[in-house]
């Protein structure tokens, strides 16, 4: 596949990001407020209500993470507009004052001296104007580098490492020299391959801020743990599947940053980029978490590589979800959307399990739903960095 | 047909990507960077996904994957022999 010519269908936003799906999202902006935004979503067709566990008595860089990732959430270009609801008004204008700055319509709303009754009425007249006025919204002919990619893999196992990881990797080599914005992260799960990652950074400077990234999430480890990790790096999963060591996983990990590219700059957990390149986001390994700080950032597909069979979607950025492990390409097929289980019989190259990846990636992008999205796949997890006041 | 991929030449372990190797079976394998051929008869029963030893291997000894140290040997493991938690353990953490 020559990429040189290559485009897809998107929707441009008033920022001028371009996305690939049209949500009307629905934003609780605390634990409480989940009723009513999932009351809002009963009521207007088309409005998407993405409740978490999280918003109250939170501080400091815990806030700051928890603002960055619903705002960011809020201003992905696969959101077309965003209601919001909060149990204090105050902080619902916030989030609305800060995903407004991305120009797409919010309204937002707070439930003190409303209850959940009136607050919903509202809310719903609000979303009822939006969905109406987003099913208007067309595509337009976008080219390649409009596209912002995003990757992370799950349930991994041996297979990974060998095939689909790697056909990840062959997608981004070949996406890199056409200008597209592409992220990778994982911190913890680079242990025992992070010298090949400061190796691949274009400069000094991202070198230095990457292990400094590494080194302060090897401290967080070494401050907590009461074990080797076993059971949770690598996962019960992943030792099922045939992986016995971290070094063994990070190694396999890291393939889906293929072999050519450089990594250009690191971001904080649901930080932007600031250009195009590949980018490296200091996050966790879980994979709802990795991903919902993917869409934060505002990535608009994300290509997620598995080997024993992670079952994971986001309600804002569509996951791909590729396999080379035949056995869970025969039992768990919902879920796959490609199966390079060909390259572990040498009846696919490289090359062409990259292409494959490529096809389903822009199909993606032009609409076709993943089978996470199918299937009603909208896990959205926030990340916390330690207890609520 | 391809029972084992190997990473790169040099690797001490490969990886069975067929369902239902048994102890005694006559394997062949696939070191893809360099696309060789290589045989080695099992001496377990090793499930798809898992890892079969290149090599004998004595206690304390590191194993390579991907040309890189993978972890150590806590238990002596035979050429052939199924790799796994039982007998290899990180160095780090």
């Amino acid at each position: 596949m020559d990429l040189s010519k290559a485009g897809f269908r998107g929707y441009k936003r008033e920022n001028g990001r371009v996305g690939v799906r049209n949500h009307v999202v629905i934003l609780p902006v605390d634990d409480l407020s989940n009723a009513a935004a999932q009351a809002v979503e009963n009521n207007i067709k088309g409005a998407m209500a993405l409740p978490h566990p999280y918003g109250r008595l939170q501080f400091g860089a815990d806030l700051d993470l928890y603002f960055r990732t619903l705002i960011g959430a809020g201003c992905n270009p696969n959101v077309a507009a965003v209601v919001v609801i909060c149990i204090e008004d105050t902080w619902a204008k916030k989030i609305a004052d800060g995903i407004r700055a991305s120009g797409k319509p919010v309204a937002h709303f707070g439930i003190e001296q409303h209850g959940d009754h009136d607050t919903i009425l509202r809310a719903s007249k609000a979303a009822k104007e939006y969905v109406q006025w987003a099913s208007e919204l067309r595509r337009e002919e976008r080219p390649l580098k409009d596209l912002w990619v995003s990757t992370k893999c799950g349930e991994s196992d041996t297979t990974s490492g060998c095939g689909a990881n790697p056909t990840v990797g062959n997608a981004f080599d070949r996406m890199y020299p056409h200008g597209v914005t592409l992220m990778f992260g994982e911190t913890t799960e680079l242990t025992g391959g992070e010298q090949l990652v400061a190796a691949r950074c274009r400069n000094d400077e991202v070198r230095k801020k990457f292990q400094f990234v590494f080194d302060r999430y090897q401290e967080v480890i070494d401050r907590h743990k009461t074990s080797d990790l076993m059971d949770s790096q690598p996962t019960k999963g992943n030792i099922e599947g045939g992986l016995t060591t971290i070094e063994e996983k990070a190694l396999g990990n890291i393939q889906k940053i293929g072999r050519k590219c450089l990594v250009d700059g690191v971001l904080d957990k649901a930080e932007a980029p600031t250009g195009p390149g590949l980018w490296f986001m200091d996050s966790s390994s879980a994979a709802a978490e990795m991903v919902t700080l993917c869409a934060a950032a505002g990535f608009a597909v994300h290509l997620f590589p598995t080997g024993q069979g992670n079952v994971i979607g986001n309600p804002i950025l569509p996951v791909i979800k590729l396999s080379a492990n035949p056995r869970t390409v025969r039992t768990m097929s919902e879920h796959i959307d490609v199966d390079v289980s060909g390259l572990l019989r040498k009846e696919l190259s490289p090359d062409q399990a990259g292409d494959k990846l490529l096809e389903c990636m822009f199909r993606t992008a032009n609409g076709r739903l993943t089978a996470a999205e199918a299937l009603g796949h909208r896990e959205f997890v926030l990340t916390r960095l330690y207890e609520s006041a | 047909m391809i029972h084992f991929v190997v990473h790169e030449e040099g690797d001490g372990v490969g990886v069975v990507v067929v369902e239902g190797v048994k102890k005694g079976q006559e394997l062949t394998g696939w070191i893809m960077e360099d696309d060789k051929d290589v045989k080695i008869v099992a001496q377990s029963d090793i499930p798809i996904g898992h890892k079969l030893a290149l090599k004998d291997y004595k206690s304390g000894d590191t194993v390579i994957k991907y040309g890189v140290d993978i972890g150590k040997v806590v238990a002596p493991i035979r050429k052939g022999e199924h790799t796994h938690i039982h007998n290899l353990k990180t160095k780090r953490w």
